[in-house]
């Protein structure tokens, strides 16, 4: 018998850390993008890590800043009554440290994409820099905000290692589908495995065929020459 | 009047140039900077502009300091001036009116919107955006929107060089015709001399980030080269 409650955990994972990526990207990616000083780099390697760190190391340290019996987690325990370990939200901000480059990258290279002399055409009419992301930048750097939007969500689907360490493996609050496969295969039950499987491979496949479409179709809204 | 007294170095790709920039301009002059390229003609724009700022100096505009080393450094916001690139810079993500539209001070009427169009006949063009334009269009397009806040200085960087002669002929008669209108205070920055000569009363010719000459183009440009325009004009 399929289960489809692990889809449905990691669609609302996926989509709740995407939301908060997209609210929270916009303003780092534009502090990347048109900041100069010399401690971005700093920034950006850190915004950066997720790249290139295992999951469980990631998973590691924020299980260990998690727990209550550590002073980020004690102070949320104390004052908010919050765990963060082996809870959706806390699943939820693990998500968001371990995708915010796939949101960062795109966005902040669409920032610096949209030409400079519109930004600067727009300050010399008189426009305030909120005034000229939202109506200047921002619409003419579509695509990179959809590719944005587009990688973290499947990236969160396809997150395994973190969502372990962090997450565990309860039913209804942290068991998502990549668990439920692992679990499946734990248990030689490689035919309901497969299916998972199956559905998770086909999903993946048009999300990237999808975000190759926008990309394509963004290349033909030319800028004047 | 415009008081202009500003310095900075520049960094391109002849190596390091130190520019000084010191002049006085009418209200309502037609001035035009000419010289080769890398001379730091756009570099004067800018700090006009106040998207560049300048090691030292000042910028007086009727009684306003807009830069005074050390103490005051106005926004592009607060300058009231309109700037029109080479490269156009509509926002391709509004239409024609929309562009205009975008301009427009707060509480400011929307009749200077018509008004303009009108004067460099777009009105068919409104609902339009700008890639579907051509070159020549796009930049009345621009012009306009330069003008809907009513500025105080009008800067043209090499406004004309994108687009083919028949169409600068053209444009050139809608600057004139805006300069006039409005009584505007113009700089255009240009290094075509048919245009120089064409255009302005009063060319400043830069050259190695230094004011070589100030004068009538008769005056200013080469004159072998002057003598050609002239001959080409004839025949």
């Amino acid at each position: 018998m399929l289960d489809f409650e692990p889809f449905y955990l990691s669609l609302k994972l996926a989509l709740a850390t995407t939301v908060i990526l997209f609210i929270v990207g916009i303003p780092l990616a534009y502090f990347l993008a048109f900041n100069r000083s010399r401690w971005n780099v700093l920034l950006e390697a850190l915004v950066g890590l997720p790249l290139v760190l295992p999951p469980s190391v990631l998973g590691f340290y924020l299980l260990l800043a998690f727990s209550p019996q550590n002073v980020v987690g004690k102070f949320l325990d104390d004052f908010f009554d919050v765990r963060l370990v082996f809870t959706f939200p806390g699943l939820v901000i693990a998500s968001v440290i371990y995708s915010l480059p796939f949101m960062i990258q795109p966005v902040q290279s669409g920032f610096s994409m949209v030409p400079r002399s519109l930004v600067e055409t727009a300050y010399t009419l008189g426009k305030n820099k909120f005034t000229v992301l939202t109506r200047v930048l921002l619409p003419n750097m579509k695509a990179a905000l959809i590719t944005g939007c587009v990688l973290s969500f499947a990236h969160t689907i396809g997150e395994f290692g973190i969502v372990l360490m962090v997450g565990g493996n309860i039913p209804h609050e942290t068991r998502v589908i990549s668990v439920v496969i692992y679990d499946e295969v734990e248990a030689m039950n490689y035919r309901h495995a497969g299916v998972y499987s199956s559905i998770l491979l086909i999903f993946s496949f048009l999300v990237l065929v999808s975000v190759y479409l926008v990309n394509r179709r963004a290349l033909k809204v030319h800028y004047q020459s | 009047m415009i008081e202009i007294k500003v310095s900075r170095k520049l960094f391109g790709s002849n190596g390091e140039l130190q520019l000084v920039f010191d002049t006085t301009i009418r209200r309502g002059e037609f001035v035009t900077i000419y010289g080769p390229s890398g001379a730091g003609k756009t570099s004067v724009l800018r700090m006009l502009a106040g998207l560049m700022k300048p090691d030292s100096g000042s910028i007086i505009v009727e009684d306003q300091i807009w830069f005074e080393k050390g103490k005051i450094d106005l926004a592009p916001q607060q300058r009231n001036i309109g700037i029109v690139f080479q490269d156009y810079s509509l926002f391709p993500n509004m239409t024609v009116q929309g562009n205009l539209e975008f301009a427009l001070s707060k509480g400011q009427s929307a009749e200077i919107i018509d008004e303009l169009l009108s004067l460099m006949e777009l009105e068919n063009l409104r609902s339009k955006r700008p890639a579907v334009l051509s070159g020549g269009q796009q930049q009345r397009v621009a012009l306009a929107r330069a003008l809907i806040r009513k500025p105080k200085l009008l800067l043209l960087d090499e406004p004309l060089s994108a687009l083919d002669s028949a169409m600068q002929l053209k444009l050139q008669e809608y600057i004139l015709r805006l300069h006039q209108q409005f009584n505007l205070t113009t700089i255009l920055v240009s290094h075509d001399i048919a245009e120089v000569a064409r255009m302005s009363k009063r060319v400043l010719l830069l050259e190695g980030g230094r004011i070589s000459k100030d004068g009538s183009p008769g005056e200013i440009l080469p004159l072998e080269n002057f003598r050609n325009f002239i001959d080409g004009l004839i025949s």
